[in-house]
């Protein structure tokens, strides 16, 4: 049963729900109502003549090789920054799970590039792989590999993928690591009386019975390398070369501010906010009644 | 099925904690073992030696004839029954039972045929199909006891698999247990802290105490010469009086610090003089009709219904408490009965706590 609270004054609730809603209708409501009707304007650079166009912008985008690229880029990146940093996770988490001495200490270290800003963690890749300067490169030629992220699409994905789920290793470390911990260590040794090899135990046992933190990380990635990665590729690559790493967040930033585009850029913002709601309502409805904590 | 061998077996924890004090076992063939003892005691930290889930210091444990300190728990030809049952909760009951035997490359008409004649043993043929979180604690205990059946192992090892149900559960999967061990032979070790249970259930018990093992016997040679004041406080519910004292002139009898005395049935004359600690059992302790013995001064009564339960202190002994009991009922509202001992009284060395 959820508790009813009841005010003698009828206007006090209201009185006390204001700030949040304040908050909400100045910072969501507000610039989300702007946002669909500034997608439906055609304005030029200086914002001299506008013409309300209903649907066009959408129609121009939908038919744009351009921005189908950065929806096939976006997706790309989200399920290979999900990929990565959820398996390097898992493998950290299972092997700070078996250390008995020091765990504290390796706990604190691989919470710590959580505590690094976006931008500060695309440069500090940007530079490790740097062609000229770069010691990850240096290395990279001596292997025989000539790594150039300025010009080789490629290359700058995985930079920006392999900046990107640095920073939310710590995260998906946490969670797993919580996961494995509530494991009962009675069914680890169960499984390996009835002989299941250690690699064997995990894949049957461990790894099904963590698959609900699984599925609920695989959603906060995805909607993190979305939305939260603006700052890393900004810093880095900024969308090139050629529009290799040009994610959707980055083109609403480069066509509406660099471009000039504000009703097509808009137009994409509806896009992006419309993707949210539809991650948010997936999370709410699977995940927060899967996932027992 | 095999015999099973402890020699000496100690353990000794990296930070040098000594849990197992060296133990030696011989289990014969088809035996169902008890260790039974209080909490921290080693006698789970034993089991899982022998199960292979803690490394063993000293000393060597042998299953059918093969010296298994350094297998691996699946290599051990051992199965283990845990307290909170550790069932797969994401596998079916089915596959739960099936998952050891899988895992040894068993054939599939053969893990079926094993998975089936166990759940007709144990009653689970409906539930096959259903996941662990749909079974009540009794059906899950009896998954966990045909996920040990099928592997048809040379020991089942049981670490307080009831201490999870009710009472009234826990008396009838007793007797389940125990009938399923009969029938199968298997040599058993089974680790409670429940001395009814262990008591019930044993071929012979181990009485543990801190890493030792202070008896091993059948349950009525335990009961009837407990070799330790702890053994004879252990054993047996209400546990067994011990009361100070100091044999008389002629071993004929011990005379109480509580100033009353005691007859010896058969006279010790080489211990007179001597401070001994007295045991005897609540049952072995009866009123007197014509007013000899001891003044037991009472503090409460318990009616059981079969029995009651005298509690108090002697007549000049106000720190010890004593228990009677009886067969039948108890006249209320009396404040002292005259009791005496009747034959079964042990003598212990009040120093060591040792039988004498």
């Amino acid at each position: 049963m959820i508790k009813r609270v009841t005010f003698r004054n009828r206007w006090l609730p209201y009185l006390l729900l204001l700030p949040q809603l304040a908050v909400t209708v100045v910072f969501f409501l507000w610039p989300a109502a702007q946002a669909l009707y500034q997608s439906m304007l055609v304005e030029d650079a200086f914002g001299l003549s506008t013409e309300f166009v209903w649907f066009e912008n959408f129609e121009e985008l939908f038919a744009d090789p351009l921005y189908l690229e950065a929806f096939l880029n976006t997706v790309v990146f989200s399920f290979s920054v999900a990929f990565v940093s959820m398996s390097a996770a898992l493998l950290l988490a299972v092997m700070a799970d078996r250390t008995i001495k020091g765990t504290t200490a390796y706990k604190t270290l691989l919470i710590w590039p959580y505590a690094v800003a976006p931008a500060v963690a695309g440069v500090l890749w940007f530079f490790m792989f740097n062609p000229v300067v770069g010691i990850l490169a240096y290395v990279l030629r001596g292997v025989g590999y000539d790594w150039n992220h300025y010009l080789d699409g490629g290359d700058a994905m995985t930079l920006v993928v392999i900046a990107a789920s640095w920073k939310q290793i710590s995260y998906n470390f946490l969670f797993f690591l919580a996961g494995l911990q509530a494991i009962p260590r009675s069914l680890i040794e169960a499984a390996a009386i009835d002989g299941a090899s250690p690699f064997k135990r995990f894949w049957t046992i461990i790894f099904p019975l963590l698959s609900p933190t699984t599925f609920f990380l695989l959603v906060v990635n995805v909607v993190y390398a979305f939305f939260d990665t603006f700052g890393i590729i900004h810093a880095t690559t900024e969308g090139g070369p050629a529009g290799a790493t040009q994610i959707l967040v980055y083109k609403v930033f480069s066509d509406g501010f660099i471009g000039l585009d504000l009703g097509g850029s808009a137009a994409q913002s509806v896009v992006l906010m419309a993707i949210v709601i539809g991650l948010t309502v997936v999370q709410f409805r699977y995940i927060e009644r899967k996932v027992e904590y | 099925m095999a015999e099973l061998h402890l020699n000496g077996v100690q353990k000794i924890y990296p930070n040098g904690f000594h849990a197992i004090h060296g133990i030696d076992l011989d289990v014969t063939d088809g035996e169902f073992i008890v260790l039974v003892g209080p909490s921290g005691c080693g006698k789970s930290t034993l089991l899982r030696m022998v199960a292979g889930l803690e490394t063993i210091s000293d000393g060597a444990v042998d299953i059918g004839g093969r010296v298994v300190n350094q297998l691996e728990p699946a290599d051990r030809d051992i199965a283990m029954v845990f307290q909170n049952y550790a069932l797969y909760p994401h596998m079916k009951v089915y596959d739960n039972m099936a998952y050891g035997l899988r895992n040894r490359g068993m054939a599939k008409d053969e893990i079926d045929r094993r998975v089936r004649e166990a759940a007709g043993i144990l009653e689970l043929e409906p539930l096959l199909d259903r996941r662990p979180n749909q079974l009540s604690g009794g059906q899950r205990q009896r998954v966990a006891m045909g996920r040990a059946i099928v592997r048809e192992p040379s020991v089942f090892l049981f670490d307080e698999p009831l201490s999870n149900l009710d009472a009234k559960l826990r008396v009838q999967m007793r007797v389940e247990i125990k009938r399923l061990q009969r029938r199968l032979g298997i040599t058993s070790l089974y680790v409670t802290h429940d001395q009814v249970e262990a008591m019930t259930m044993a071929d012979r018990l181990v009485v543990m105490n801190g890493g030792r093992a202070e008896q091993i016997g059948t349950p009525i040679e335990l009961y009837d010469n407990p070799a330790t004041t702890f053994v004879a406080t252990f054993i047996g519910s209400p546990s067994m009086n011990l009361l100070e004292g100091t044999v008389a002139e002629g071993g004929v009898s011990v005379a109480l610090d509580s100033g009353a005395s005691i007859d010896l049935p058969d006279p010790r004359p080489e211990l007179a003089g001597r401070p001994v600690t007295l045991g005897v059992r609540p049952e072995h302790l009866t009123p007197t009709a014509d007013g000899s013995g001891m003044t037991l001064r009472l503090d409460l009564v318990e009616q059981l219904g079969a029995d009651t339960l005298l509690h108090g202190h002697l007549d000049g002994d106000e720190r010890r408490l004593v228990t009677v009991r009886l067969n039948g009922h108890f006249a209320p509202g009396q404040e002292s009965v005259r009791v005496a001992a009747t034959s079964a009284v042990h003598l212990f060395d009040r120093e060591s706590g040792g039988r004498i």
